[in-house]
């Protein structure tokens, strides 16, 4: 015990010590989690419309005005040519171009108009298809507003929508759990491993080797820094977005405490089991880059999971993080409770226990 | 002189292809990551899981729920009771709950014959994840109202990526990514190491002028770049399909000099870096943040505060990326994106020029 607790100093003076880690262990996480939010949105806004209007009547004036007043769009220009609007559109100036038929109002009165023909660069795919989206409901709703002049009495919506546990529709809401777990991903990931490399490539690895510390004890001694410094960065994240963002978690924060915990013990064992694998600093973070840029990635940390191919989301239940994601944003958007979500965290328990069980056994004292 | 050089080069080559599990896994990251990016990152909405709650399940819910049924964006998961709406919602099972009103057939019917009508339809939508909740509703009304609906009116074209596939505009974000990252790993460690094993003096008192030592570290890493980037270019044209309609050859010299850039801001991290882990941590983790956030490769620039719009022109990512997608994707010329090119070009001057001040102001 008194070993262990002489290590556990030694190991705390080294990062106090370095001359970069404790500015790095204090300032990325708090830095990310005040900046990224505002960056990280795939929210559709500010699409560039462009309208061909050839029909010159009451309705696409209204049409026009509010696709102007809209807060998605910024109304780039209102011709009556297709031809400037498209070389707009393949220069990347105009991303939508919405093009109102000749005679639409007088037919739209008697029959079935000509439909209205919209034209949109979806190199960006997401940008393409949520503008249009937004385009046809905002059209929509002009043309409602034109019908319900006219005939006051009649109620035109078919259907209401209720959006649930973030009604403001607010992206930033949805990143900030995943922009955490990224922080927990980089810092729990990178830092313990590089600390035992240092030590091997160093050399002074072999005075650990030849004394009487068991691997047990000086793996658990190069882990528990990092614990530490993780439930620190829960802590610092969550202040932020309360102070920041304004976001509260809906449900409870020892949930997401207990979640936290095991994510942390679940990720620096990995990146210790990497460790026993490499000899230089530089293997060892390109291997854990590798690793970390997956977890990243594919863990619908940035995009949905759903979304993916059959065999990719196979792929993704043998990525730790993504139940870890599903935990962070259930509790904190929905309010989701420990026992709806058992079967994450008896998943993320297994894992913990799994690399940290591989970190101690494949450590080797011999050369 | 030119012997020297020469033979200094070799040196390092030789280093560097020593380490076999290295230079190894050097080759294979990029290949591999970017190929899996490409295959299975997409923000397509797919698979949303619906739920219905219906008080009678009469012909016309019955129809509506068949159509919901046989669309491929969702998934249909079966009826449930109003008081398990919040549950199956807050649980994750479903993201998109549809509540038909009582009656329904009859004020169907009454609608469809231009007769005024309350509301007949609730959606009630997990709207945590704010893009999913928005296509799908789009999608429910369109489906569920079918002609009814004033969807119907409008024509619509996606012009450039008219299936929709989400990995042409993945793929050059990605590699913008990643070859930035790789590459300055890469050489963010060669001259740190030689300062922290202590061999920096052995190299300062021999006769290769500073200039040349950092050329020699630099040409093998250029090297192993360019095969890394011939596979990953070739991988993404005849595996993931990218057009590249704007000429390979435009493509290959925008990227090579990408390369060169990352390559000496790897450089110029090695030499203000004091120690090994801190020019590793700067490469990979600091860096990694604003290159995934500013440069535009899944996060549209546009979208940021102004301040980082600026900022934004600082990251050598973001210019990378929008040049390779005109190329690739939107199918411009070379000419096309001289603007991108001078900038980069630009920036890798700066870096190999502050990075050679440096390493002379050190050596003083």
């Amino acid at each position: 015990m008194r070993i262990f607790i002489v290590l556990l100093k030694k190991e705390f003076t080294k990062i106090r010590r370095d001359s970069f880690l404790p500015k790095l262990i204090l300032s990325f996480p708090i830095l990310i989690m005040l900046i990224s939010p505002m960056l990280a949105t795939m929210d559709v806004r500010n699409v560039n419309v462009a309208v061909v209007d050839l029909d010159h009547s009451t309705t696409s004036h209204r049409i026009i005005s509010h696709i102007k007043a809209s807060n998605y769009f910024s109304l780039v220009g209102a011709t009556s040519e297709f031809n400037p609007a498209m070389e707009g559109l393949e220069e990347g100036k105009v991303d939508v171009i919405v093009q109102i038929p000749d005679h639409f109002e007088r037919d739209m009165a008697v029959s079935t108009p000509e439909k209205i023909s919209i034209t949109a660069n979806a190199v960006n795919a997401t940008k393409g298809s949520m503008g249009t989206q937004y385009v046809i409901q905002t059209i929509a709703s002009a043309l409602v507003e034109l019908r319900n002049e006219k005939a006051p009495n009649q109620v035109s919506e078919l259907i209401t929508v209720q959006n649930r546990f973030n009604p403001t529709l607010n992206y930033r809401h949805y990143m900030i759990p995943a922009l955490m777990i990224i922080i927990f991903i980089l810092i729990c990931g990178f830092l313990p491993a590089l600390s035992i490399v240092e030590e091997k490539e160093v050399g002074t690895i072999e005075q650990i080797n030849v004394s009487p510390v068991s691997r047990f004890t000086f793996t658990l001694s190069k882990l528990i820094p990092y614990w530490i410094i993780g439930i620190f960065v829960l802590i610092a994240a969550m202040f932020v977005a309360h102070l920041v963002y304004g976001l509260i978690p809906a449900g409870s924060f020892w949930v997401i405490l207990l979640g936290t915990i095991l994510f942390i013990l679940t990720i620096s064992g990995f990146s210790l089991t990497a460790a026993n694998f490499s000899d230089t600093m530089q293997q060892i973070m390109f291997i854990l880059f590798f690793f970390i840029m997956i977890f990243i990635l594919m863990s619908g940390l940035l995009t949905p999971i759903d979304s993916m191919p059959k065999w990719a989301q196979i792929l993704t239940y043998g990525l730790p993080p993504r139940y870890f994601v599903d935990i962070l944003r259930s509790v904190y958007l929905k309010g989701t409770t420990l026992s709806e979500l058992w079967q994450n965290f008896v998943a993320l328990a297994s894992f913990a226990l799994l690399f940290n069980i591989l970190a101690s056994v494949t450590y080797r004292k011999q050369a | 002189m030119r012997n020297s050089f020469l033979s200094f080069v070799k040196k390092e080559s030789l280093h560097i292809l020593r380490d076999k599990v290295t230079m190894l896994i050097v080759m294979l990251i990029p290949v591999v990551l970017i190929v899996l990016f490409g295959f299975a990152i997409s923000t397509e909405v797919n698979n949303v899981n619906v739920a219905v709650v219906a008080p009678e399940r009469t012909d016309g819910v019955k129809d509506a729920v068949d159509r919901i049924a046989h669309n491929d964006y969702f998934t249909f998961c079966g009826y449930i009771e109003p008081s398990q709406i919040d549950h199956e919602l807050r649980s994750g099972k479903v993201s998109a709950v549809i509540v038909f009103s009582s009656d329904f057939d009859r004020r169907l019917e009454q609608v469809s014959t231009g007769l005024p009508s309350t509301p007949i339809i609730q959606l009630v939508v997990d709207a945590s994840n704010v893009n999913t909740a928005g296509a799908s509703t789009a999608y429910l009304q369109e489906i569920l109202l079918g002609t009814a609906s004033l969807q119907a009116m409008f024509d619509t074209r996606m012009l450039f990526n008219p299936q929709m596939k989400s990995a042409y505009n993945f793929v050059p974000g990605i590699m913008g990514l990643i070859v930035i990252l790789v590459c300055a790993m890469m050489t963010s460690v060669s001259i740190v190491r030689e300062k922290e094993v202590g061999t920096m003096e052995v190299l300062l008192v021999s006769p290769v002028r500073p200039t040349k030592i950092i050329f020699a570290k630099m040409i093998p890493y250029f090297v192993i770049s360019c095969v890394v980037l011939i596979i990953i270019l070739l991988l993404s044209y005849y595996l993931l399909n990218v057009p590249m309609s704007g000429g390979v050859w435009g493509i290959f010299s925008v990227s090579l000099l990408y390369v060169l850039l990352s390559l000496s801001l790897g450089l110029l991290v090695s030499i203000v870096a004091k120690t090994q882990v801190m020019a590793l941590l700067i490469s990979a983790m600091v860096m990694m943040m604003p290159m995934m956030l500013l440069s535009g490769m899944l996060f549209p620039i546009e979208n940021s505060p102004k301040f980082f719009q600026v900022l934004s022109n600082i990251i050598p990512a973001r210019w990378y990326v929008e040049a390779i997608r005109k190329m690739m994707i939107q199918g411009s010329p070379f000419l096309a994106v001289w603007k991108e090119f001078t900038i980069l070009l630009g920036m890798t001057i700066t870096f190999l020029g502050v990075s050679l001040i440096k390493f002379n102001d050190k050596l003083e």
